[in-house]
């Protein structure tokens, strides 16, 4: 019998409890057993989960005004900047913020000891964070500095709102040249010493709908250990790169943009991360649930390790100076198992982003659905895919003194 | 008997003294140099393996803090917090001695510290700041 289920069947089954999830992980041994059909008929909720560094990510604060009133022109939390660019009393805090006391590489490689990802931890476990900001006065709102501390719980609102998350596949990063070097995809040394990674493989949300068929605006999701929604594609969003005959893309491409409220986030799940030489980012746990509308779907969800692969990027000289080209692909199945091959040589692997958390991630999403507090949403729009036609600019170069009218 | 790997630093002054010479015939100990470096800062760090009589080991120690020397004794120095461990593995690839252990299939990370050399060079590869060391707390037997 074919499968053919709505959304609105599955928040039936949620609220019934009669509801069938399994993970992204589970599913692919049940295909393996009972076949896609039987096992698209029985299961109704795929869970996925990844957690890994996501630079693009941040909050929007509304710190409230004091008395008498400010308009927020600068703004340091925990002495890491925050935008003020916007209405009087909202932030915008970016994970990759560094305070500018920070030596950054001036003591190469920095440590990059404290910025935005751990402001924002530190928000979310409830600590007192310190606000230093100044204004230049208005009529309207007249001081001009402030020195003051506050916790979460004490503000208006505190909005997640990360521009780029969730990426689809991403390159494995080795170094080519002659000496260590410090990078956002980890520490590379020679060699090449090791090869880094940067995805959940089977867990993650994107590859288990590689063609965005079910998540859309508005799917809701698991974000920083509570609710949050998917807003928009995310930046640099690339749905149109080279793919498997499954629909697998063969490198970086579809991401999210996501949102939720932080002050029902956990910080467990929203870590501030320090790479040497590179910055400050903040480790981001999410996890979407894919609606097993018919057989085609549980067949992207049934996808595993062995059949996702990632290009391997140098990243001494191809992936700085953005020269097209890698060294192969490799399956995240070789990833995972400590080792890939490279030009003959034996190269141990690492991961930026936890599996472990993955899994974590994807099975609590599991158990919300199964205990009935999480219900499945119906995207308002769907993001743009394969056919939407989008791809990636290169930045023009040229001299802007003689740019056209 | 008494068998205890430490970590002696040195003060630059101290660095060229035939300190080794004189735990071996002065308090009959055996010893057994696992790493030993000199920073730019001419300061020097030894690691070692003591054993001998257990009031000798007592004897030795107090004189080498009365040199002036820091002595930590090794299982205490660097510091796996669990807590704090994301188990992302980025740090498995850095660890020179494998003490830093990637499980498979469970895909979590696990500090053996027995294997541990102090090198340090976790503490700055973690990108959560799960590896600590205890110089910054405590453990050292000469304040600071
Ligand atoms: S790098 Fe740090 S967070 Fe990652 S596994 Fe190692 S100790 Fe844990
Ligand atoms: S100090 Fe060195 S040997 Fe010890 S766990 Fe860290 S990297 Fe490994």
């Amino acid at each position: 019998m074919e499968v053919n289920r709505s959304i609105e069947e599955i928040n039936e089954k949620i609220r019934n409890g009669q509801v069938v999830v399994l993970t992204a992980e589970e599913v692919i041994g049940a295909v393996k057993e009972n076949g896609l059909a039987e096992t698209a008929a029985a299961v109704d909720v795929v869970t996925t989960g990844t957690f890994g560094p996501m630079c693009s990510s941040g909050v929007f604060l509304n710190v409230g005004h004091p008395q008498p009133r400010i308009k927020l022109n600068e703004a340091y939390l925990n002495g890491v900047p925050a935008y003020a660019g916007i209405a009087a009393v909202d932030l915008y805090l970016g994970a990759a913020a560094i305070p500018p006391t920070d030596p950054a590489n001036r003591n190469y490689p920095g440590e990059f000891i404290y910025g935005g990802g751990h402001v924002i931890e530190d928000l979310v476990a409830g600590k007192e964070v310190r606000l230093d900001a100044t204004a230049y006065g208005t009529d309207c709102y007249p001081l001009k500095k402030i020195e003051t501390s506050f916790r979460l719980a004490e503000i208006n609102e505190a909005t997640l709102y990360n521009p780029r998350n969730a990426y689809q596949n991403y390159n494995v990063a080795v170094n080519m040249g002659p000496k260590t070097i410090y990078t956002y995809m980890g520490i590379l040394k020679p060699g090449p010493g090791n090869a880094n990674y940067s995805s959940a493989g089977q867990l993650s949300p994107l590859f288990n709908d590689p063609l965005l068929k079910t998540i859309g605006i508005g799917t809701r999701i698991f974000l920083g250990g509570g609710i949050g929604y998917v807003a928009w594609h995310g930046t640099q969003h690339n749905p149109a790169v080279e793919r498997t005959g499954s629909g697998i893309p063969k490198g970086p491409a579809g991401t999210l943009a996501l949102i939720g409220d932080l002050k029902q986030m956990q910080p467990h799940w929203l870590r501030g991360l320090s790479y040497l030489g590179y910055g400050v980012t903040m480790q981001v746990g999410l996890g979407v649930p894919i609606p097993i509308l018919n057989e085609e779907i549980m067949g992207y969800c049934a996808v595993s390790d062995d059949e996702i692969f990632a290009p391997v990027v140098d990243y001494h000289h191809s992936y700085p100076n953005r020269e097209a080209g890698n060294l192969g692909l490799v399956s995240y199945g070789e990833l995972k198992s400590g080792s890939i091959i490279l030009e003959g040589k034996k190269v141990p692997t690492a991961s930026l982003s936890s599996y472990a958390g993955a899994r974590e991630i994807a099975a609590s999403l599991k158990e919300w659905i199964e205990a009935g507090q999480f219900t499945l949403s119906e995207p308002a729009a769907p993001l743009p895919s394969v056919e939407a036609g989008i791809g990636l600019n290169v930045m023009p170069r040229r001299n802007p003194d003689e740019r056209e009218e | 008997m008494i068998k205890q790997k430490i970590v002696l630093r040195f003060p630059p002054h101290i660095v060229e003294q035939p300190t080794i010479y004189h735990l071996i015939k002065d308090f009959e100990l055996m010893v057994n140099i696992l790493r030993a470096d000199i920073n730019p800062k001419k300061e020097g760090r030894l690691m070692m393996e003591l054993s001998g009589s257990e009031l000798n080991y007592q004897r030795a120690i107090e004189w080498l803090t009365e040199q002036g020397l820091q002595i930590l004794n090794l299982e205490q120095q660097i510091i796996w917090r669990s807590d704090r461990c994301t188990h992302c593995g980025a740090c498995t690839v850095i660890c020179p001695t494998n003490a830093l252990v990637f499980d498979r299939p469970e895909m979590t990370v696990r500090f053996e510290e027995e294997k541990c050399i102090v090198c340090e060079l976790c503490l700055r590869a973690c990108p959560a700041r799960a590896m600590e060391t205890l110089v910054e707390n405590a453990g050292l037997s000469n304040g600071k």
